[in-house]
């Protein structure tokens, strides 16, 4: 895609005043192109200038990933998948930071990361298994450079600043996005692994998504600094952008992977948004968050404001508007479809790929498996009757 | 007041509310244990009743938790740290077994660390990756930690009030997927055990089945189907896995000549493996059969569609008494 990126000036300032100041305060030094009533804006520091035909194409990445998320808690809700972590609010992070990317830019995921898995031409069904409970990735991470999900929260970041430092070392100018939460950023691995990035000079933007909760604790209970601010002690620049707008996050996110790409090193960027649903669908957000701060956060919706722009610029009109709902309805169809077929895995698997060499141990123990469960077959009857 | 009946989560949230209101020392700590009760509710209600200062929510940092609980303790408070899952207890597993299980001795007994640390522990409930796992073999491994899983709503209730009660560092496993089960207890009246003391779960006198935590059910279950068949298993819930209770071990195998031992956790250096060896090491003579064992296999916790196959269940244990009796 034919984004330009322009950063004007060095690294970014800090407000005056802004140490110390809550993290519920309110974002004081925000990048923002596109308002959420869908007008654009100028930002000193970052630009981006999209063709109507581009916009249209981020437009749909937004509806689409949205309407795969929506599927697939309803699919948790009819018993199809165990759990779902659902993105909803969350698209533009994922996909201005998501097409920020150069396909052989690696992306180092936590659990939520669906729409940066579409960006990366990850088959969003491929996404389903580990919640389904058929797997515990089911995708081949090389293939789209897109790093499995990870559950034990912050453990990524190391990761991804590891695959960095190799990166350096093979003197290629591919670079690496780390993403995880505000609450992940009060984790030591998260930590050191600006510490590394840091010392190692690694190429690697560091993409904290503060949707404002870790579960039920809000981002006051992470951090008394706004998470940019934390970039600063460890040597390298952060940047808060409005996480709900697409144009900004992909400005922002093109300018701190060229920046890794040319040997600047790491970026933080925070991107500010807002968890529109539970945590998980095992999460009931009633008992700790109120009904204004998520109306209030409604009006600022990712997905209307783009909407709103492209209408306003003459650059879609309802026949577009349709034609991206129907694709996303054939998208949800393939996906419930998919899921539905999907077949539990044989039992045996249990005992595959535990080492890469084999194991005379789990040799041994899937020989006694194989032995036990013919033994209810050769009776004729069904284990369970057998109890 | 009278027996009532309480799930394993009221029966632990009632033993959290009454040590926190006897002791004011007493904390209550851990990520979304204020607000929203804990993930699983455990901690309902406590922080709306005791205030922030002593339900207190923390950052999302397991080392974090478990290092200023230990401070804390060093204040001379006595705090309850909630690890979310029991797959999420790694990263603070340096502070637990390098720090916490350490300084009483390294402080030649000069101080002492009352830290009670809870985790939902063991699978049989579905989940995704990290959340069903059973690691108290690296704890009961660690001198100076004391490690116990109950089995029961009663159970859950005095051990954890003993367990906070202790001045040892104690690694409270809760068998999440019993959580719901619910058994009739009188919180004000008094434990009938110790806290490391085993029950005969059941008595019977062909072979002793050995378990702790979310596998006594099912090896009452076991005996239940093998009486049907003529087989009276004694049932013994060990309870507390370090130390264990090898007195009411031995006796019971002394009088039934054979023993099996289940658990979740893979077999392989578990549990099992030194219960088998003890077992072994002072019941020789009376032995009838070696010690089996059952547990998971030499593998990662798999996905939720196939835990079944990993998981002990009423096949796999009955199999393994058959094989007992027939030595
Ligand atoms: C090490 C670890 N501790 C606890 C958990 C349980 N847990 C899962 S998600 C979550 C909150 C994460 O919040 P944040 O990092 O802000 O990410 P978000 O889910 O909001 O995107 C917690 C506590 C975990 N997965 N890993």
């Amino acid at each position: 895609m034919n984004v330009t990126v322009k950063r004007k000036t060095g690294a970014p300032k800090a407000a005056p005043g802004d140490h110390g100041t809550p993290a519920e305060s309110g974002p004081p030094d925000l990048v923002q192109l596109l308002t959420p009533e869908g007008e654009r804006r100028e930002h000193p520091d970052f630009s981006v200038e999209t063709t109507p035909e581009e916009l249209r194409s981020i437009y749909r990445d937004l509806v689409l990933v949205r309407r795969f998320d929506a599927e697939a808690t309803s699919l948790q809700r009819q018993g199809e998948l165990g759990l779902w972590a659902s993105l909803l609010g969350q698209e533009a992070a994922q996909v201005g930071s998501g097409r920020a990317m150069r396909p052989s830019d690696y992306a180092f995921p936590t659990y939520r990361e669906h729409g940066v898995a579409w960006c990366k031409g990850v088959d969003p069904l491929n996404l389903l298994g580990m919640f389904r409970g058929v797997n515990h990735g089911g995708w081949d991470p090389n293939e789209k450079n897109f790093h499995l999900y990870t559950i034990v929260i912050g453990s990524q970041t190391l990761h991804a600043t590891g695959y960095a430092m190799g990166i350096t070392k093979d003197g290629s100018d591919d670079a690496v996005i780390a993403y995880f939460g505000d609450g992940a950023s009060s984790q030591g691995d998260v930590s050191e692994a600006f510490t590394f990035a840091s010392v190692y000079n690694a190429p690697v933007v560091f993409f904290c998504q503060n949707n404002q909760w870790a579960i039920s604790e809000p981002t006051e209970k992470q951090t008394r600094v706004p998470l940019y601010q934390r970039a600063s002690g460890f040597g390298f620049p952060g940047v808060r952008v409005d996480g709900n707008d697409v144009l900004a996050v992909l400005a922002v996110t093109r300018w701190a992977l060229e920046r890794a790409r040319s040997g600047q090193g790491p970026t933080l960027v925070e991107a500010f948004t807002y968890r529109m649903g539970a945590h998980t669908t095992s999460d009931d957000p009633t008992r700790y968050r109120i009904a204004d701060e998520l109306e209030s956060w409604r009006l600022k919706d990712p997905i209307e404001r783009v909407k709103a722009y492209l209408l306003r610029e003459g650059w879609a009109d309802s026949e577009f508007l349709e034609s991206v709902e129907a694709e996303s309805e054939q998208l949800a169809r393939r996906v419930r479809e998919g899921v539905r077929s999907m077949p539990d895995p044989d039992p045996s698997s249990i005992f595959e790929h535990v080492y890469a060499e084999g194991h005379a141990l789990v040799d041994e123990e899937r020989e006694g498996y194989l032995a036990y469960a013919a033994s209810f077959t050769d009776a004729g009857t069904d284990k369970g009757e057998n109890a | 007041m009278a027996a009532e009946q309480f799930t394993m989560v009221k029966a632990l949230n009632e033993a959290l509310r009454r040590s926190l209101d006897e002791n004011p020392k007493t904390l209550v700590m851990g990520e979304d244990v204020g607000r929203l009760g804990g993930v699983f509710r455990v901690t309902d209600g406590l922080h709306k009743d005791f205030g922030e200062s002593r339900v207190i929510d923390t950052p999302l940092a397991e080392s974090g938790i478990v290092g200023t609980a230990i401070g804390l303790a060093l204040r001379g408070y006595r705090p309850v740290v909630e690890i979310q899952f029991d797959g999420f207890v790694y990263p603070a597993f340096d502070q637990i077994v390098t720090q916490l299980a350490k300084m009483h001795a390294r402080a030649l007994g000069q101080i002492k660390l009352p830290v009670t640390i809870r985790i939902p522990f063991a699978g049989g409930i579905g989940a995704v990756e990290h959340h069903s796992e059973s690691h108290e073999a690296y704890f009961a491994h660690t001198a100076g930690l004391k490690v116990v899983a109950p089995s029961n709503p009663a159970d859950a209730y005095w051990m954890l009030r003993q367990s906070i009660a202790s001045d040892d560092p104690v690694v409270f496993l809760e068998p999440k997927r019993r959580y719901w089960d619910k058994a009739a207890l009188d919180p004000s009246g008094t434990p009938d055990l110790g806290l490391h003391q085993a029950r005969i779960a059941r008595p019977g006198r062909d072979l002793t089945l050995i378990a702790y935590g979310p596998m006594v059910k099912l090896c009452l279950e076991a005996a239940a189907a093998a009486a049907e068949d003529g087989q009276q298993l004694e049932v013994v819930d060990l309870r507390s896995l370090s130390p264990v209770d090898f007195d009411t071990l031995a006796e019971s195998v002394k009088r039934t000549g054979r023993a099996v031992v289940v658990h979740e956790a893979p077999v392989f250096l578990g549990m099992g493996a030194e219960l088998a060896a003890r077992i072994t090491e002072r019941c020789f003579y009376s032995l009838e059969a070696p010690v089996l064992r059952v547990g998971g296999y030499f593998a990662p916790y798999p996905p939720s569609r196939v835990e079944d196959a990993f998981l002990p269940d009423l096949d796999r244990v009955l199999d393994a008494v058959d094989r007992a009796l027939a030595f």
